[in-house]
């Protein structure tokens, strides 16, 4: 049994009045990688921006390596060894590709991850280096964005939907590196819409459908029927066209 | 054309957000009533510090009516209280009756704000308050090297000295009155129309309101040049009760403290908010005044120290501790029972 | 000859006018926030190096040792504390807050000082010039505080770009949520960036009482000129700013060599000039302006 190192207990996030999440438990074990499905406004980026520290909780508790985050602001996380790489990958628009990643390492923890090794990692980026970040691609900005949140040496790290908007062959080569990063000590917990992928990669899934909990297990054991009532709700796979429209 | 929808049972229905509380209404009527034939009842030095009262409210309204409903913040509304005052002073010039150069200087000013909305109007958040004072300073300079205006050292209104004092100083009080009466009721009219329920689902949410189809711009546009009419207005009024007009004075950017500092006091996004803030601070200005300038850091300090911890204003927070509401422009959703 | 002077003249007082508003950009591009009470600042310096100063037994002209460093604290402690909160609020309470203290500080330095004017006495260097050809007339004032403008704003620029620090700032400016994540603390940021902005203000306000007088109220005028030159020059680019008060400098002598009442004047078109063709200025980046 591995370690835990980041634990969730009954989490309740509110957006105003909306419930984005409710009372959502889970735990993360060292070098494990935890997948959170759930379609769109399932309250999967909510839940990990509380996490990194963004949105405040309106019960529940965060706690990472035995540490309570509840009063830490977003970049004590950081610190302590928490990353969470956002959605939209959110790169530093007047930067250059190496100033990027510079502001990442400024005051980092010391660990295997250094910048040379990021370009070790992604072998483009050393060429491209002192180019602006709005000039890449979206792969090769969601490259950047993972660099610059591995280069802190976190021991957790938050990967917020890192498809959205790419092409499947460059999803699969981000993809690639997933276990390049949990053999240097690293547990992820990644948010993917795309079922396929957060599954494929997953030690753990964790489904969540309008802020709540709906399944929890190895991919191993969940049939494809399990997930897909459990992403879409049961609800609407029984009903049949033609009823409820109307009567 | 509307759409027949089918009804559901027992689904919510819309209200206005209270029916006007009779006692407002009842009020209302009384303090008109009082108002218009003041200058025959009070001694003559009130009925000018009630003059500047309903200019202040004037200008406070039309303030409101841009920063609290449609989000612009302008600072330099005293480029339409200068043209308002220059205006009048112009058509008098050419002969017209003093008071019937008041509506004209209205209308010249509502003329005048549309080339300006096509600049403005495209700047958002600090550019677009920087950008009002901006122009503001740029009218008082283009007026101020004009000779036919009397320059930088101004001009006095003609036409006012054909009549005895007294009956000048009750035609001018009327003039104000009617005016803020105006611009008071038409505001609480059009915050009650159609428009003003646009301009609230503006400020709330733009994005959606756009979405509902809403046109921001034209509805942006349409409240700024009816807060520049007013400031016109209160410009026209204010050369007609102080003859002699000065660049300096009209264009003062003081004008644009004593809006910010009413809102302060009476908050944002009320109708009775400007006109209850004017009271208050017309009020304390006449009694600190004789302190020199510790009143103004009294004022300064308390808008620091109300932006930061009221921010509704007082009339706001008093509202919201009461649940008082003196001339509802709001709505409610209420579940049929 | 006379359109050389023009330019000689603009570029001098632009220099100044850099040096005034690059705080206000910075503040602008880092926080988003207007502070109305930039201008009052200056001119706060300039009393305190009149005033205060010489009772340390410092002569007016080295003043700035002192009250630089003395405003970049103050400039920190208050954005910690005032403009912090208003920023949790929103833009307007920042534009109040400001605004309510640009009252209060213009109307106690009336009070404490009265309405006569004051300048920074820099002995009999402060009426010579330079004469290049025996034509133009360059002051040795105006000219330092251009060529401390510009190194100011060299200095300012090498920070930003070569430091960590720096590297942090600019981070902050184009994405705080983003910042936070990567590990920095963006209230510390801003503090920093607000004690740069009031360092540089009280710097410029004792330039501006090196070269001429001035009373409580001159910070107001001065808050326009420094707008103008930001939103010509474009927000978020520091050479920008200067290259926007250089070309506001030339506007306004030009306008006054037509009529001395056209000098700001002048200044003012060109600003709405530039509004309405070109919002984000001659150097900005695209944010949002409109």
């Amino acid at each position: 049994m591995s370690e835990t190192v980041l634990e969730v207990r009954d989490l309740s996030v509110y957006h105003g009045q909306l419930c984005a999440v409710d009372n959502v438990s889970f735990v993360l074990g060292q070098g494990e990688i935890l997948a959170m499905i759930g379609a769109n406004g399932a309250g999967k980026s909510t839940l990990l921006r509380t996490i990194a520290g963004l949105h405040h909780p309106s019960a529940g508790t965060i706690s990472f390596k035995g540490v309570d985050l509840t009063n830490l602001t977003p970049n004590r996380r950081v610190r302590l060894g928490l990353s969470l790489v956002p959605e939209g990958r959110r790169l530093f628009s007047s930067m250059t590709l190496e100033e990027n990643l510079l502001v990442g390492a400024y005051r980092a923890k010391k660990g295997p991850f250094t910048i040379d090794r990021i370009y070790d990692l992604f072998e483009w980026m050393p060429s491209r280096r002192k180019q602006s970040v709005w000039q890449l691609s979206g792969g090769e900005q969601q490259a950047v964005a993972i660099g610059r949140a591995l280069v802190a040496n976190p021991q957790v790290l938050l990967l917020d939907e890192l498809s959205l908007g790419l092409a499947p062959i460059v999803i699969e080569r981000i993809y690639a590196l997933v276990p390049e990063i949990v053999s240097q000590g690293v547990s992820i917990l990644i948010v993917e819409q795309d079922v396929a992928q957060g599954v494929a990669v997953a030690d753990r899934v964790h489904c969540l459908l309008e802020g709540r909990t709906s399944l929890v297990g190895a991919p191993s054991e969940l049939t494809t029927d399990q997930i897909d009532r459990a992403y879409f709700g049961s609800d609407l796979t029984q009903s049949s066209p033609g009823e409820g429209m109307g009567a | 054309m509307s759409i027949d929808t089918p009804r559901r049972e027992g689904g919510p229905s819309v209200r206005r957000s209270s029916t006007s509380p009779l006692f407002a209404l009842g009020g209302s009527i009384i303090l008109i009533g009082f108002l218009t034939i003041a200058p025959w009842i009070v001694p003559a030095e009130w009925s000018s510090v009630l003059m500047n009262f309903f200019i202040l409210v004037i200008m406070a309204t039309m303030w409101n009516l841009l920063a609290g409903y449609a989000g612009m913040v302008s600072i330099g509304q005293q480029a339409f209280i200068g043209l308002g005052s220059y205006a009048t002073l112009y058509f008098a010039l050419k002969g017209v009756n003093p008071f019937l150069t008041i509506p004209l200087a209205t209308i010249t000013c509502a003329v005048l704000a549309v080339p300006i909305t096509f600049l403005l109007l495209r700047l958002r958040g600090g550019y677009f308050s920087i950008a009002t004072w901006v122009v503001s300073d740029t009218a008082l300079l283009i007026i101020g090297a004009v000779a036919y205006f009397g320059g930088g050292t101004g001009k006095l209104m003609p036409g006012l000295q054909y009549l005895s004092p007294s009956q000048t100083a009750h035609d001018t009080y009327l003039a104000t009155w009617f005016v803020a009466l105006v611009v008071v009721v038409g505001t609480y009219l059009l915050l009650r129309s159609r428009l003003g329920l646009v301009l609230a689902s503006i400020r709330d949410n733009e994005v959606a309101a756009r979405s509902a189809g809403v046109n921001v711009q034209s509805a942006r546009r349409l409240i700024f040049i009816v807060a520049a009419a007013g400031c016109g207005a209160a410009g026209a009024v204010l050369a007609v009760s102080q003859p002699f007009i000065q660049p300096s004075s009209v264009f003062n950017i003081q004008w644009a403290a004593e809006m910010i500092f009413v809102s302060m006091i009476g908050g944002l996004g009320t109708i009775e908010g400007p006109i209850i803030g004017s009271a208050i601070f017309f009020t304390l200005q006449q009694s600190l005044q004789q302190y020199g300038v510790w009143y103004l850091v009294i004022f300064g300090s308390l808008a620091v120290v109300i932006a930061l911890w009221q921010p509704r204003g007082l009339w706001g927070a008093f509202r919201d501790r009461y649940h008082t509401e003196l001339l509802p422009v709001g709505y409610h959703l209420r579940e049929e029972k | 000859m006379i359109w050389i002077n023009v330019v000689i003249q603009g570029v001098l007082v632009g220099g100044f006018y850099a040096l005034f508003a690059c705080g206000l950009s910075l503040m602008f591009g880092v926080m988003k926030v207007i502070n109305l009470a930039h201008g009052d600042m200056a001119v706060v310096a300039g009393y305190v190096a009149v005033f205060l100063t010489p009772q340390l037994h410092i002569a007016e002209i080295w003043s700035l040792l002192v009250v630089v460093p003395l405003f970049a604290l103050v400039g920190y402690v208050l954005q910690r504390t005032l403009i912090q909160k208003s920023i949790d609020r929103d833009p307007f309470t920042t534009l109040l807050v400001t605004f309510g203290l640009s009252v209060v500080i213009e109307n106690l330095l009336l009070e404490f000082y009265t309405a006569n004017a004051q300048t920074v006495n820099v002995g009999a260097l402060g009426y010579e010039s330079w004469h290049p050809g025996s034509i133009f007339y360059i002051s040795y004032v105006s000219l330092g505080v251009l060529v401390a403008a510009v190194a100011v704003l060299a200095v300012l620029q090498l920070f930003l770009s070569h430091t960590g620090t720096g590297r942090l700032v600019r981070a902050v400016a184009d994405d705080r949520e983003a910042a936070q994540l990567s590990g920095a603390n963006y209230r510390h940021i801003f503090g920093i960036a607000a004690a740069i902005a009031f360092a540089t203000v009280a710097l410029a306000g004792i330039a501006y009482g090196m070269q001429t007088q001035f009373v409580p109220t001159s910070g107001g005028v001065n808050l326009l000129f420094a707008f103008e030159a930001v939103v010509i020059g474009g927000i978020g680019s520091l050479w920008g700013t200067l290259v926007g008060g250089i070309a506001l400098g030339m506007a306004q002598v030009f306008g006054a060599h037509f009529n001395p009442e056209y000098q700001r004047l002048a200044g003012n078109v060109l600003f709405l000039l530039v509004l309405a063709v070109r919002p984000r200025g001659l150097f900005g980046k695209s944010t949002s302006v409109s």
